[in-house]
């Protein structure tokens, strides 16, 4: 592997009431992050083609991780989202790196599909920053009740020369959606926006 | 009593694989299982309180389940734990101390009759708040290889009327461990100290 990790840690949200309100099947969201050494801390570096690497390693890596802690088949899984934070002696364009060229083609493949856009965030920060996961359903990104976002944090990363990668799935949207748009049952799945 | 009301359930896994020294052949996971329940006492002074333990026990013993399944299955695996509470603010810290008996009942009971003390800690505190979960040997609690620690917490809980419960398992010691003290091979096992 390209990729020297130091942590993986994951996540799973579910979620069984809300406002009172009996939410059945709960709602459930998994991540998985993993906590590597950034090649290029403390120095630019025009080529970023190994942090493209360690992205496309991650890609399959954190999805299995994600969809197994869910329990689920890959194809089962109806949103997803992924974020990175870059230790203070990294550049903003080293988690593009990771996230952007080629994390994508392996999270599509454990997912069976994946035809929407998959959101991401992305900042810079020191230990116990906190990432916003965007989440978006994977098939068709106007999916009205899917639009959510997952909080995560690793207290003890990213350290100044690492990167916390984490990347979200989930078996389901928002515990109680009633704001309209377009529903799951209406998606085509050809274009990934509706 | 009234019965316990889960919104959300939350499980944490984290595997550390070094921490700048030499890869562990077996990396150390740490686990953690919250829920989020209602405080039925929340809002008002209550002195009959003590009754709610035993209604919390199902629900402790339902985490540590999970626990174990999410370290791989096996009771056995399990060296460290530790337990906490985060009170929302309209309750008082008392109500986290209800957490003592049924999480420590709890663990002890999957973990075929661990003889340490439960470590642990609570506050108060909104939404967010994180609690370091103190981690200690389970059959010894002096064992130094294996004090360690766990930081948990949930963006949106404890909301005022809510309570966090937190149940934490480990699988070794800390990824380095190297300032001496009693060694888990030495463990007498009887005192639950030594």
């Amino acid at each position: 592997m390209k990729s020297k990790i130091r942590k993986i840690v994951t996540f799973v949200e579910e979620t069984h009431s809300e406002m009172g309100q009996h939410v059945h099947p709960p709602t459930r969201r998994a991540a998985a992050a993993a906590v590597v050494e950034n090649p290029f801390a403390g120095k630019y570096e025009a080529d970023l083609t190994e942090l493209t690497e360690i992205g496309e390693e991650l890609g399959t890596l954190l999805t299995e991780r994600a969809v197994a802690a869910l329990g689920i088949p890959g194809p089962s899984a109806e949103s997803y989202g992924k974020a990175a934070a870059v230790g203070e002696n990294g550049e903003l364009e080293h988690a593009a790196a990771i996230l952007h060229p080629k994390l994508g083609t392996p999270v599509r493949k454990v997912l069976g599909k994946g035809a929407a856009l998959i959101p991401s965030s992305k900042k810079r920060g020191g230990p116990g920053v906190s990432l916003d996961i965007p989440l978006g359903h994977k098939d068709a990104a106007f999916v009205r009740s899917h639009f959510d976002g997952m909080e995560i944090r690793v207290n003890d990363a990213p350290r100044a020369n690492e990167i916390l990668v984490a990347i979200a799935v989930t078996d389901s949207g928002r515990p109680l959606p009633r704001v309209g748009g377009l529903t799951k049952d209406q998606i085509k799945g050809e274009d990934g926006l509706r | 009593m009234p019965e316990v009301q889960l919104r959300k359930r939350v499980i944490v896994v984290e595997e550390v694989f070094h921490e700048g020294g030499p890869v562990a052949a077996t990396p150390l996971r740490r686990a953690a299982a919250l829920a989020v329940i209602h405080n039925p006492f929340a809002g008002r002074y209550a002195e009959e309180i003590a009754g709610f333990m035993e209604d919390l026990k199902p629900l402790g013993l339902e985490m540590a389940r999970a626990l174990v399944v999410a370290l791989g299955g096996s009771a056995k695996i399990v060296e460290g734990y530790g337990k906490g509470a985060i009170v929302g603010q309209a309750g008082e810290l008392e109500h986290g101390a209800l957490w003592h008996v049924p999480g420590g009942y709890a663990m002890r009971e999957l973990l075929g009759g661990a003889k340490a003390i439960v470590p642990s800690t609570k506050k108060v505190g909104g939404p967010g708040t994180r609690l370091d979960v103190p981690i200690t040997h389970i059959n010894a609690s002096y064992v130094r290889s294996h004090f360690d620690s766990m930081e948990v917490g949930i963006a949106d809980a404890p909301r005022a009327d809510e309570i966090v419960l937190a149940l934490v398992m480990t699988t070794g010691p800390r990824v380095h461990a190297r300032v001496g003290g009693l060694k888990a091979a030495e463990i007498k096992g009887e005192d639950g100290l030594r």
